[in-house]
């Protein structure tokens, strides 16, 4: 589904540049939950947004679902987020605004789906994160947790090929980092590729991958043993 | 785009960014409204001024010029100068006959006059008039006639008053028709009383009697006042009025340079005057208004480069989820149009209503300051079609700055 070979991405800093990355290889199989563990500067951030196309990189391929990235403009980079990828963001994002239901509609309205239509699967997926009954709810009368999980609907609702996590309970206390961290494993049991970035070892733990990143290479790539929760 | 134009959707995206921002919106299309009200009534209030100005030119013909006589200054055939030049009945058919486009030529006296109705008197000009008079300087009776050729031929004992000076003889609501009043002790019959609506182009008011009967009672001969000439269309007055002049200098053996001889008073030049000043001021409605507008887009270009300064975040979420820079682009172009139409729709229906408010206060009836102060819908299509272009045009520039918002940096802000 995602693969990465050799990716570089260095930033610069006035005179000087900032290597980042330093020819990562990753290679993500359809339906993986992975999660990247770093702390702030191991260059998680930029790896997600390499892999969000919504940056590029500077060497090495990014090939996703069996396209090769390159020569990326702004259009073509809109199109291909919104056909193959789902985000979620620490801070939620969702624009406050709209009502949770706009907010979960609003990517199908970027890939052209009719009104009617797209009310209707918004709805669908706003009652798939338990939140039907505040569809016409402004994210301003939300709970953090609703607002992540609104989020995570609006990340699904164009049945993405991957959806990628920045942080997602950052912003969340432990209970509701557990009730989301839980929607997020029940997508991945249903088959949708999970891409989360964090540095909380409890929600890495969750996942089924693990990779480490310390100063723009990869430590360690590990498979999880499932835990059962008590 | 034009389903782009018709989407529901692009709408409430519009609806909901503006909702957002309500004071700022609301005092920015105030702006943009204001210029465009300010250009509709002021070209409004410079029709009606126009207009006012025309009916009181349409009474009057405006192609026309008076000649009296005055003093010699050039000693010319004998005479020494500071000769008083007296104009005769018999150069009117010698002008008439010599120069080229005359319409009309009419010659007028006028006398002073003690008159006096039962108790009331005054003293006034009486004026010998020929029914052309009409012709020339349009009556607007109120009761009776104008002097008739009848009067000219019997050299009849009647008179014309006008408004002023009957509200000065009779009593409030009188009918004056068929009454007498006495002028300098010789009675007269009453047959028409008219309103004048101009206070220029010669002496106004007073009392008219016949032409004939004037000659007559004041023993004036072949003596005339002064003439008034019309021009036919095509016919320069002012070389008319030249012509005529050397003509009369030549009849009554005056210096042919002698420009002091004959006065004259050309209605065209006047015209010309208010003519021009009216040009000058529709300029500056114009320009005013024009200025404002200009003003009033560059405000709305302005918020809306705030706006997507502030929706940076939202711009970048936008971009996230699969917004093609095409779409942010027409979004922020439209939203600009939007602001600026509305604006130019208010800004002209207010106008049109103050138009409405000042016709109806000062626009009808006789006395009305500016009449039928009106704007041409092609005006008002040029200046809202001007309008909506330069709100498209400023609309790019915050276009432009919402595009060059790269998604990975609008999502970092907070």
């Amino acid at each position: 589904m995602i693969e990465i070979k050799n990716l570089h991405k260095s930033y610069p800093m006035g005179k000087e540049s900032l290597h980042v990355l330093k020819g990562l290889n990753l290679k993500i199989e359809e339906g993986e939950f992975v999660s990247i563990m770093g702390s702030s500067g191991s260059g998680k951030s930029t790896l997600l947004n390499i892999v969000g196309l919504l940056d590029v990189h500077d060497e090495g391929e990014y090939i996703l679902d069996g396209e090769l990235i390159e020569n990326l403009n702004e259009k073509k980079a809109a199109v291909l987020r919104n056909k193959f990828l789902g985000f979620v963001f620490q801070s939620f994002n969702l624009i406050n605004y709209k009502t949770a239901l706009e907010n979960v509609s609003m990517p199908l309205y970027y890939a052209g789906v009719g009104r009617k239509e797209r009310q209707k699967i918004a709805m669908e997926y706003l009652e798939k994160v338990e939140l039907g009954a505040w569809a016409n709810h402004l994210p301003s009368e939300l709970s953090g947790g609703q607002k992540q999980r609104v989020a995570i609907a609006r990340a699904l609702v164009t049945k993405p090929k991957v959806v990628l996590a920045d942080e997602p309970t950052g912003a969340l206390d432990s209970t509701t980092t557990d009730s989301v961290m839980d929607l997020l494993k029940d997508i991945n049991n249903e088959g949708m590729t999970v891409f989360v970035i964090t540095h909380e070892e409890e929600v890495a733990e969750q996942t089924k991958r693990i990779v480490r990143l310390k100063d723009g290479v990869i430590i360690s790539d590990e498979k999880v043993n499932q835990k059962v929760k008590a | 785009m034009i389903k782009f134009l018709f989407d529901r959707d692009t709408w409430q995206e519009i609806y909901g960014s503006i909702r957002k921002n309500k004071l700022r919106t609301g005092i920015t299309i105030i702006g943009v409204m204001w210029g465009i009200f300010l250009l509709v009534v002021l070209l409004g209030a410079a029709r009606g001024m126009g207009n006012k100005f025309d009916t009181i030119f349409g009474d009057f013909a405006t192609n026309s010029v008076f000649i009296w006589g005055q003093q010699t200054s050039m000693p010319f055939k004998g005479f020494q100068e500071g000769k008083q030049v007296q104009l005769k009945r018999s150069d009117v058919g010698k002008i008439e006959s010599e120069i080229k486009g005359i319409e009309y030529i009419l010659p007028r006296n006028i006398s002073n006059g003690l008159v006096v109705n039962e108790t009331k008197t005054l003293t006034t000009g009486v004026f010998g008039d020929y029914p052309l008079l009409d012709v020339l300087q349009k009556k607007h009776m109120v009761f009776g006639r104008f002097i008739n050729d009848n009067d000219i031929e019997k050299n009849k004992k009647v008179c014309v008053i006008e408004n002023d000076t009957y509200k000065q003889l009779f009593d409030k609501g009188v009918n004056p028709i068929g009454t007498y009043i006495t002028i300098n002790e010789i009675s007269y019959q009453v047959v028409g009383l008219y309103k004048n609506k101009m206070r220029m182009g010669g002496p106004q008011g007073g009392i008219h009697i016949p032409f004939t009967t004037f000659q007559q009672i004041y023993n004036q001969a072949d003596n005339i006042g002064w003439l008034m000439v019309t021009g036919s269309e095509g016919f320069e007055i002012r070389q008319m009025e030249e012509d005529i002049k050397l003509m009369l200098r030549n009849i009554h053996s005056i210096h042919p340079e002698d420009e002091r001889a004959f006065g004259s008073f050309n209605m065209a030049d006047q015209i010309a005057k208010v003519t021009g000043f009216l040009i000058g001021m529709q300029f500056l409605t114009w320009f005013v208004g024009i200025a404002t507008l200009i003003a009033g887009v560059f405000a709305i270009g302005n918020i809306l480069l705030i706006t997507v300064k502030e929706r940076t975040n939202e711009i970048g979420i936008r971009r996230a989820l699969g917004a093609k820079p095409s779409e942010i682009r027409r979004q922020i172009i439209l939203e600009s149009i939007f602001l600026t139409t509305i604006a130019g729709v208010l800004g002209i229906i207010f106008g049109g209503l103050i138009l409405m408010l000042i016709n109806a206060a000062w626009g009808q009836g006789d006395d009305a300051t500016l009449v039928n102060p009106t704007v041409d819908i092609p005006v008002i299509m040029i200046a809202f079609i001007t309008l909506v272009t330069l709100g498209t045009l400023i609309g790019l520039i915050p276009a432009q700055r919402a595009v060059s918002i790269r998604p990975i940096e609008a999502l970092r802000e907070e």
